[in-house]
Protein backbone atom coordinates (compact mmCIF):
# COMPACT_ATOMS: atom_id res chain seq x y z
CA UNK A 1 0.00 0.00 0.00
CA UNK A 2 2.64 2.39 0.22
CA UNK A 3 4.31 1.21 -3.30
CA UNK A 4 3.07 4.70 -4.01
CA UNK A 5 3.09 6.56 -7.24
CA UNK A 6 5.55 5.15 -10.39
CA UNK A 7 5.33 7.94 -12.75
CA UNK A 8 3.94 7.58 -16.03
CA UNK A 9 1.84 8.63 -18.63
CA UNK A 10 -1.04 6.26 -19.14
CA UNK A 11 -4.52 5.72 -19.30
CA UNK A 12 -4.96 5.54 -16.13
CA UNK A 13 -2.16 7.92 -14.68
CA UNK A 14 -3.78 10.91 -16.64
CA UNK A 15 -7.38 10.00 -15.40
CA UNK A 16 -7.77 12.50 -12.15
CA UNK A 17 -7.90 10.94 -8.59
CA UNK A 18 -11.76 11.04 -8.17
CA UNK A 19 -12.43 9.07 -11.27
CA UNK A 20 -10.32 6.49 -10.15
CA UNK A 21 -11.18 6.72 -6.68
CA UNK A 22 -14.82 5.93 -8.44
CA UNK A 23 -13.93 3.53 -10.90
CA UNK A 24 -12.04 1.37 -7.64
CA UNK A 25 -15.00 1.52 -5.64
CA UNK A 26 -17.05 -0.22 -8.66
CA UNK A 27 -14.45 -2.77 -9.56
CA UNK A 28 -14.48 -3.67 -5.70
CA UNK A 29 -18.36 -3.84 -5.43
CA UNK A 30 -18.37 -5.89 -8.77
CA UNK A 31 -15.78 -8.07 -7.32
CA UNK A 32 -17.63 -8.77 -4.02
CA UNK A 33 -20.57 -9.53 -6.24
CA UNK A 34 -19.88 -11.46 -9.09
CA UNK A 35 -16.87 -13.53 -8.05
CA UNK A 36 -18.36 -16.77 -6.82
CA UNK A 37 -16.35 -19.78 -7.95
CA UNK A 38 -12.76 -20.31 -7.94
CA UNK A 39 -13.22 -19.23 -12.24
CA UNK A 40 -14.69 -15.66 -11.37
CA UNK A 41 -11.47 -15.59 -8.76
CA UNK A 42 -9.20 -16.31 -11.93
CA UNK A 43 -11.56 -14.13 -14.61
CA UNK A 44 -10.84 -10.96 -11.71
CA UNK A 45 -7.17 -11.61 -11.46
CA UNK A 46 -6.73 -11.47 -14.95
CA UNK A 47 -8.74 -8.09 -15.52
CA UNK A 48 -6.52 -6.87 -12.33
CA UNK A 49 -3.71 -8.20 -14.30
CA UNK A 50 -4.75 -6.42 -17.42
CA UNK A 51 -5.16 -3.42 -15.37
CA UNK A 52 -1.81 -2.95 -14.23
CA UNK A 53 -0.61 -3.68 -17.56
CA UNK A 54 -2.73 -0.32 -19.18
CA UNK A 55 -0.68 1.69 -16.23
CA UNK A 56 2.23 -0.29 -18.00
CA UNK A 57 3.05 -2.14 -14.70
CA UNK A 58 4.23 -5.92 -14.89
CA UNK A 59 3.16 -8.85 -12.92
CA UNK A 60 5.81 -8.38 -11.16
CA UNK A 61 4.81 -5.16 -9.73
CA UNK A 62 1.55 -6.69 -8.88
CA UNK A 63 2.99 -9.51 -7.05
CA UNK A 64 5.13 -6.58 -5.04
CA UNK A 65 1.63 -5.01 -3.90
CA UNK A 66 0.65 -7.95 -2.80
CA UNK A 67 3.67 -9.41 -1.07
CA UNK A 68 2.73 -8.01 2.32
CA UNK A 69 -0.89 -9.65 2.57
CA UNK A 70 0.92 -13.09 1.55
CA UNK A 71 1.28 -14.41 5.43
CA UNK A 72 -2.47 -13.26 6.20
CA UNK A 73 -3.92 -15.21 2.76
CA UNK A 74 -2.15 -18.29 4.14
CA UNK A 75 -3.95 -18.18 7.80
CA UNK A 76 -7.45 -17.24 6.17
CA UNK A 77 -6.83 -20.14 3.36
CA UNK A 78 -5.86 -22.36 6.07
CA UNK A 79 -8.90 -21.27 8.13
CA UNK A 80 -11.27 -21.46 5.16
CA UNK A 81 -10.36 -25.11 4.44
CA UNK A 82 -10.10 -26.11 7.69
CA UNK A 83 -14.11 -24.48 8.69
CA UNK A 84 -15.65 -24.32 4.91
CA UNK A 85 -14.21 -26.05 1.03
CA UNK A 86 -10.92 -25.55 -0.65
CA UNK A 87 -13.54 -24.03 -3.48
CA UNK A 88 -14.65 -21.27 -1.09
CA UNK A 89 -11.30 -20.87 0.64
CA UNK A 90 -10.06 -19.71 -3.17
CA UNK A 91 -12.82 -17.32 -3.58
CA UNK A 92 -12.13 -15.40 -0.03
CA UNK A 93 -8.76 -15.22 -0.49
CA UNK A 94 -8.64 -14.57 -4.42
CA UNK A 95 -11.16 -11.59 -3.37
CA UNK A 96 -8.66 -10.13 -1.01
CA UNK A 97 -5.35 -10.37 -3.50
CA UNK A 98 -7.72 -8.58 -5.91
CA UNK A 99 -8.97 -5.97 -4.59
CA UNK A 100 -5.93 -4.95 -2.59
CA UNK A 101 -3.97 -5.40 -6.33
CA UNK A 102 -7.19 -2.76 -7.91
CA UNK A 103 -6.36 -0.54 -4.87
CA UNK A 104 -2.24 -0.94 -5.13
CA UNK A 105 -3.19 0.15 -8.78
CA UNK A 106 -4.66 3.41 -7.57
CA UNK A 107 -1.25 4.47 -5.51
CA UNK A 108 0.74 3.70 -7.92
CA UNK A 109 -1.06 5.80 -10.50
CA UNK A 110 -1.93 8.93 -8.41
CA UNK A 111 -0.39 11.02 -6.85
CA UNK A 112 -1.03 11.34 -2.97
CA UNK A 113 -1.65 15.46 -3.16
CA UNK A 114 -4.19 14.80 -6.44
CA UNK A 115 -5.75 11.69 -3.65
CA UNK A 116 -5.52 14.34 -0.81
CA UNK A 117 -6.75 16.93 -3.01
CA UNK A 118 -10.29 14.60 -4.00
CA UNK A 119 -10.75 14.02 -0.44
CA UNK A 120 -10.40 17.37 0.35
CA UNK A 121 -13.53 18.06 -2.46
CA UNK A 122 -15.11 15.22 -1.58
CA UNK A 123 -14.91 16.09 2.20
CA UNK A 124 -16.20 19.98 1.73
CA UNK A 125 -19.64 19.81 2.27
CA UNK A 126 -18.52 18.60 5.73
CA UNK A 127 -17.05 21.70 6.92
CA UNK A 128 -20.59 22.96 8.03
CA UNK A 129 -20.42 20.47 10.78
CA UNK A 130 -16.99 21.14 11.79
CA UNK A 131 -14.84 19.14 9.87
CA UNK A 132 -11.70 20.21 8.49
CA UNK A 133 -10.96 18.75 4.81
CA UNK A 134 -7.30 20.09 5.07
CA UNK A 135 -6.63 17.92 8.49
CA UNK A 136 -8.29 14.65 7.14
CA UNK A 137 -6.02 14.78 3.72
CA UNK A 138 -3.31 15.81 6.39
CA UNK A 139 -3.86 12.65 8.39
CA UNK A 140 -4.41 10.41 5.67
CA UNK A 141 -0.91 12.08 4.12
CA UNK A 142 1.02 11.27 7.40
CA UNK A 143 -0.33 8.00 8.05
CA UNK A 144 1.10 6.46 4.72
CA UNK A 145 4.08 8.78 5.57
CA UNK A 146 4.79 7.07 9.08
CA UNK A 147 4.20 3.17 7.66
CA UNK A 148 8.14 3.18 6.80
CA UNK A 149 8.89 5.43 9.97
CA UNK A 150 7.28 2.91 12.35
CA UNK A 151 8.65 -0.06 10.12
CA UNK A 152 12.00 1.60 10.87
CA UNK A 153 11.62 1.39 14.76
CA UNK A 154 10.27 -1.86 15.16
CA UNK A 155 13.27 -3.20 13.25
CA UNK A 156 15.86 -0.96 14.94
CA UNK A 157 14.06 -1.88 18.47
CA UNK A 158 14.07 -5.67 17.21
CA UNK A 159 17.91 -5.69 16.17
CA UNK A 160 18.63 -3.93 19.87
CA UNK A 161 16.57 -6.80 21.87
CA UNK A 162 17.95 -9.48 19.77
CA UNK A 163 22.01 -8.17 20.38
CA UNK A 164 20.83 -7.84 24.45
CA UNK A 165 19.20 -11.51 24.27
CA UNK A 166 16.16 -10.50 24.90
CA UNK A 167 14.37 -11.78 21.49
CA UNK A 168 11.53 -13.08 23.40
CA UNK A 169 10.65 -10.62 25.34
CA UNK A 170 7.62 -8.77 24.48
CA UNK A 171 8.66 -5.73 26.84
CA UNK A 172 11.73 -5.17 25.60
CA UNK A 173 9.83 -4.56 22.09
CA UNK A 174 7.01 -3.03 22.85
CA UNK A 175 8.46 -0.44 25.40
CA UNK A 176 10.87 1.07 23.45
CA UNK A 177 8.53 1.05 20.20
CA UNK A 178 5.58 2.74 21.73
CA UNK A 179 8.27 5.63 23.69
CA UNK A 180 10.34 6.31 20.10
CA UNK A 181 6.83 6.18 18.76
CA UNK A 182 5.24 8.50 20.70
CA UNK A 183 8.73 10.74 20.66
CA UNK A 184 8.63 10.79 16.53
CA UNK A 185 4.90 12.03 16.89
CA UNK A 186 6.10 14.78 19.48
CA UNK A 187 8.97 15.44 16.96
CA UNK A 188 6.27 15.34 14.27
CA UNK A 189 4.01 18.17 15.48
CA UNK A 190 6.67 20.42 16.27
CA UNK A 191 7.76 20.23 12.63
CA UNK A 192 4.16 20.75 11.68
CA UNK A 193 3.90 24.02 13.78
CA UNK A 194 7.56 25.22 12.79
CA UNK A 195 6.39 24.55 8.78
CA UNK A 196 3.09 26.96 9.52
CA UNK A 197 0.77 23.80 9.39
CA UNK A 198 -1.74 25.60 12.04
CA UNK A 199 -1.06 29.22 10.84
CA UNK A 200 -3.32 31.07 9.14
CA UNK A 201 -3.11 33.51 6.28
CA UNK A 202 -3.25 36.51 8.73
CA UNK A 203 -0.89 39.43 8.18
CA UNK A 204 1.61 40.67 11.02
CA UNK A 205 -0.80 41.88 13.16
CA UNK A 206 -2.49 39.08 13.71
CA UNK A 207 -2.40 37.28 17.22
CA UNK A 208 -2.21 33.96 16.82
CA UNK A 209 -2.15 32.88 20.43
CA UNK A 210 -1.14 29.36 18.98
CA UNK A 211 1.99 29.09 20.39
CA UNK A 212 2.93 25.64 22.15
CA UNK A 213 5.50 25.19 24.87
CA UNK A 214 7.21 22.37 25.45
CA UNK B 1 19.80 41.55 8.20
CA UNK B 2 16.40 40.84 10.51
CA UNK B 3 17.07 41.53 14.47
CA UNK B 4 16.50 38.32 16.96
CA UNK B 5 16.34 39.58 20.50
CA UNK B 6 16.38 37.84 23.58
CA UNK B 7 14.95 40.05 26.19
CA UNK B 8 16.02 38.44 30.01
CA UNK B 9 14.30 35.26 28.85
CA UNK B 10 14.06 32.28 31.47
CA UNK B 11 12.87 29.08 30.38
CA UNK B 12 12.45 25.49 32.71
CA UNK B 13 11.04 21.87 32.35
CA UNK B 14 9.54 22.37 36.22
CA UNK B 15 11.83 22.67 38.76
CA UNK B 16 15.21 22.15 35.98
CA UNK B 17 15.90 25.80 34.87
CA UNK B 18 17.13 25.35 31.06
CA UNK B 19 17.58 29.02 30.00
CA UNK B 20 18.67 31.61 33.31
CA UNK B 21 17.97 35.11 31.96
CA UNK B 22 19.26 35.21 28.84
CA UNK B 23 19.94 38.58 26.89
CA UNK B 24 20.89 38.54 23.15
CA UNK B 25 20.58 40.52 20.49
CA UNK B 26 21.68 38.63 17.02
CA UNK B 27 22.02 40.61 13.67
CA UNK B 28 24.77 38.68 11.87
CA UNK B 29 24.29 37.23 8.64
CA UNK B 30 25.40 34.05 9.84
CA UNK B 31 25.51 33.07 13.43
CA UNK B 32 26.78 29.68 15.10
CA UNK B 33 25.35 28.42 18.90
CA UNK B 34 27.65 25.63 20.85
CA UNK B 35 27.14 23.69 24.08
CA UNK B 36 27.40 20.54 25.74
CA UNK B 37 24.39 18.44 25.82
CA UNK B 38 21.51 19.86 27.99
CA UNK B 39 23.13 23.40 28.12
CA UNK B 40 20.67 24.74 26.92
CA UNK B 41 21.19 26.02 23.08
CA UNK B 42 18.15 24.22 21.41
CA UNK B 43 16.12 25.19 23.56
CA UNK B 44 17.61 28.60 23.20
CA UNK B 45 17.14 28.26 19.23
CA UNK B 46 13.56 26.78 19.09
CA UNK B 47 12.71 30.00 20.76
CA UNK B 48 13.32 31.92 17.87
CA UNK B 49 10.13 30.40 16.21
CA UNK B 50 7.76 29.66 18.93
CA UNK B 51 8.51 26.32 19.44
CA UNK B 52 9.33 26.82 23.26
CA UNK B 53 7.84 30.06 24.90
CA UNK B 54 10.15 31.10 27.74
CA UNK B 55 8.64 30.81 30.84
CA UNK B 56 9.63 34.46 31.29
CA UNK B 57 11.08 37.45 29.60
CA UNK B 58 10.55 37.56 25.48
CA UNK B 59 11.89 36.50 22.12
CA UNK B 60 11.74 39.68 19.49
CA UNK B 61 11.73 38.82 15.77
CA UNK B 62 12.22 41.98 13.62
CA UNK B 63 9.71 43.55 16.43
CA UNK B 64 7.50 40.60 16.56
CA UNK B 65 6.63 39.08 20.18
CA UNK B 66 7.12 35.40 18.99
CA UNK B 67 4.72 34.75 21.78
CA UNK B 68 2.09 36.75 20.10
CA UNK B 69 2.72 36.95 16.98
CA UNK B 70 4.04 33.20 16.24
CA UNK B 71 2.54 32.85 12.31
CA UNK B 72 4.03 36.20 10.94
CA UNK B 73 7.37 35.19 12.95
CA UNK B 74 7.16 31.77 11.20
CA UNK B 75 6.50 33.04 7.69
CA UNK B 76 10.16 34.74 8.59
CA UNK B 77 11.79 31.88 10.06
CA UNK B 78 12.08 28.84 8.78
CA UNK B 79 13.47 25.79 11.44
CA UNK B 80 15.69 22.81 10.54
CA UNK B 81 15.31 19.94 12.89
CA UNK B 82 18.47 17.28 13.51
CA UNK B 83 16.72 14.02 12.20
CA UNK B 84 14.95 15.19 8.47
CA UNK B 85 12.64 12.07 9.22
CA UNK B 86 10.73 14.02 11.87
CA UNK B 87 9.99 16.61 9.53
CA UNK B 88 9.33 14.85 6.05
CA UNK B 89 5.32 15.12 6.11
CA UNK B 90 4.32 13.63 2.85
CA UNK B 91 5.29 9.93 1.02
CA UNK B 92 7.32 11.66 -2.20
CA UNK B 93 9.90 14.37 -2.25
CA UNK B 94 8.24 16.66 -4.35
CA UNK B 95 5.49 16.38 -2.77
CA UNK B 96 7.35 17.40 0.99
CA UNK B 97 8.21 20.32 -1.23
CA UNK B 98 4.68 21.46 -2.74
CA UNK B 99 3.58 20.54 1.08
CA UNK B 100 5.58 23.87 2.11
CA UNK B 101 3.68 25.87 0.11
CA UNK B 102 0.03 24.63 0.21
CA UNK B 103 -1.01 27.98 2.43
CA UNK B 104 1.22 30.41 0.60
CA UNK B 105 -1.07 31.62 -2.46
CA UNK B 106 0.81 30.62 -5.26
CA UNK B 107 -0.37 29.13 -7.94
CA UNK B 108 -0.54 25.17 -9.21
CA UNK B 109 2.15 26.32 -11.86
CA UNK B 110 4.12 28.64 -9.38
CA UNK B 111 4.36 25.84 -7.09
CA UNK B 112 5.10 23.41 -9.45
CA UNK B 113 8.26 26.19 -10.79
CA UNK B 114 9.91 26.57 -7.11
CA UNK B 115 9.50 23.07 -6.64
CA UNK B 116 11.41 22.03 -9.67
CA UNK B 117 13.94 25.13 -8.77
CA UNK B 118 14.57 23.82 -5.29
CA UNK B 119 15.06 20.05 -6.49
CA UNK B 120 17.84 21.22 -8.87
CA UNK B 121 19.13 23.68 -6.46
CA UNK B 122 19.36 20.59 -3.45
CA UNK B 123 20.85 18.18 -5.92
CA UNK B 124 17.27 16.24 -5.98
CA UNK B 125 16.51 16.59 -9.44
CA UNK B 126 16.27 12.98 -10.39
CA UNK B 127 14.06 12.42 -7.11
CA UNK B 128 11.03 14.20 -7.49
CA UNK B 129 8.40 11.15 -7.56
CA UNK B 130 10.70 9.19 -5.51
CA UNK B 131 9.62 7.77 -1.88
CA UNK B 132 10.98 10.12 0.73
CA UNK B 133 11.60 7.14 3.22
CA UNK B 134 14.23 5.76 0.53
CA UNK B 135 16.54 8.68 0.53
CA UNK B 136 20.05 8.83 2.33
CA UNK B 137 21.07 10.79 4.92
CA UNK B 138 22.21 13.33 3.43
CA UNK B 139 19.43 13.53 0.98
CA UNK B 140 16.81 13.71 3.44
CA UNK B 141 18.70 16.28 5.11
CA UNK B 142 18.49 18.04 1.97
CA UNK B 143 14.95 17.87 0.86
CA UNK B 144 14.41 18.88 4.80
CA UNK B 145 16.16 21.94 3.97
CA UNK B 146 14.96 22.69 0.88
CA UNK B 147 11.00 22.21 2.05
CA UNK B 148 11.89 24.93 4.47
CA UNK B 149 14.09 27.48 2.00
CA UNK B 150 11.10 27.44 -0.09
CA UNK B 151 9.41 29.33 1.58
CA UNK B 152 11.59 32.05 1.19
CA UNK B 153 12.14 32.66 4.68
CA UNK B 154 14.46 35.72 6.24
CA UNK B 155 15.99 33.87 8.70
CA UNK B 156 16.82 29.88 8.46
CA UNK B 157 17.75 28.15 12.10
CA UNK B 158 18.75 24.98 12.02
CA UNK B 159 19.07 22.40 15.67
CA UNK B 160 22.06 20.08 14.55
CA UNK B 161 21.29 19.64 11.05
CA UNK B 162 24.41 17.39 10.61
CA UNK B 163 24.47 15.30 14.22
CA UNK B 164 23.12 12.04 12.20
CA UNK B 165 25.22 12.32 9.05
CA UNK B 166 28.76 10.86 8.21
CA UNK B 167 31.19 13.42 7.48
CA UNK B 168 31.06 13.75 3.86
CA UNK B 169 27.20 14.64 4.11
CA UNK B 170 27.98 16.84 6.86
CA UNK B 171 30.39 18.82 4.39
CA UNK B 172 27.90 18.91 2.04
CA UNK B 173 25.03 19.78 4.68
CA UNK B 174 27.47 22.34 5.58
CA UNK B 175 28.28 23.65 2.03
CA UNK B 176 24.76 24.03 1.23
CA UNK B 177 23.57 26.03 4.59
CA UNK B 178 26.78 28.26 4.07
CA UNK B 179 25.67 29.54 0.51
CA UNK B 180 21.91 30.12 1.46
CA UNK B 181 21.48 33.78 0.83
CA UNK B 182 19.63 34.21 4.11
CA UNK B 183 20.53 34.69 7.86
CA UNK B 184 21.36 31.75 9.53
CA UNK B 185 21.65 30.76 13.01
CA UNK B 186 22.90 27.15 13.49
CA UNK B 187 23.68 25.08 16.44
CA UNK B 188 26.15 22.01 15.76
CA UNK B 189 28.52 20.00 17.86
CA UNK B 190 30.37 20.24 14.41
CA UNK B 191 32.94 23.44 14.92
CA UNK B 192 33.92 23.10 11.37
CA UNK B 193 31.03 24.28 10.55
CA UNK B 194 31.38 27.31 12.73
CA UNK B 195 34.86 28.18 10.89
CA UNK B 196 33.19 31.17 8.51
CA UNK B 197 30.38 32.42 10.79
CA UNK B 198 30.22 36.18 12.13
CA UNK B 199 29.81 34.97 15.23
CA UNK B 200 29.10 32.25 17.41
CA UNK B 201 27.46 31.95 21.35
CA UNK B 202 28.60 29.78 23.74
CA UNK B 203 26.33 28.23 25.42
CA UNK B 204 26.79 26.68 29.18
CA UNK B 205 24.17 25.48 32.12
CA UNK B 206 21.79 27.57 31.16
CA UNK B 207 23.41 30.98 29.90
CA UNK B 208 25.81 32.36 27.71
CA UNK B 209 29.64 31.55 28.46
CA UNK B 210 31.15 33.45 25.64
CA UNK B 211 29.63 35.36 22.74
CA UNK B 212 32.52 36.38 19.98
CA UNK B 213 33.55 35.67 16.88
CA UNK B 214 34.52 32.23 16.08
CA UNK B 215 38.35 32.57 16.37
CA UNK B 216 37.64 33.31 19.90
CA UNK B 217 34.58 31.60 20.76
CA UNK B 218 35.53 27.90 20.07
CA UNK B 219 38.74 27.99 21.77
CA UNK B 220 37.05 28.95 24.87
CA UNK B 221 34.33 26.13 24.49
CA UNK B 222 37.28 23.88 24.02
CA UNK B 223 38.89 25.67 27.52
CA UNK B 224 35.23 25.05 29.20
CA UNK B 225 34.59 21.41 27.95
CA UNK B 226 38.17 20.46 29.76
Amino acid sequence: MIGLYRPGTSLLHRLPAGAKLLLLMAAVIAILILVRRPVDVAAALVAVTAAYAVAGFGPRVLLTQLRPLLWMIVVIAAFQVWLTTPARATVVCGVLLATVGAAGLVTLTTRVTAMLDTVGRALGPLRRVGVDPDRVGLLLALTIRLVPVLTDIVRQVSEARKARGLQWSVAALATPVVVRALRTADALGDSLVARGVDDGDDGDDADDGDDRDR
Amino acid sequence: MSEIRFEKVRHGYGDRPVLREVSLTLTERRIGIVGSNGSGKSTLARMINGLVTPTSGRVVVDGLDVAKKGAAVRRRVGFVFTDPDNQIVMPTVAEDLAFSLRRSGASKAEVADRVAETLERFGLAGHADHPAHLLSGGQKQMLAIGAVVIRRPKILVADEPTTLLDLRNTRLVGRVLAELDLQLVVVTHHLDLLADVDRVVVVHDGGIAFDGPPAEAIPAYRALLE
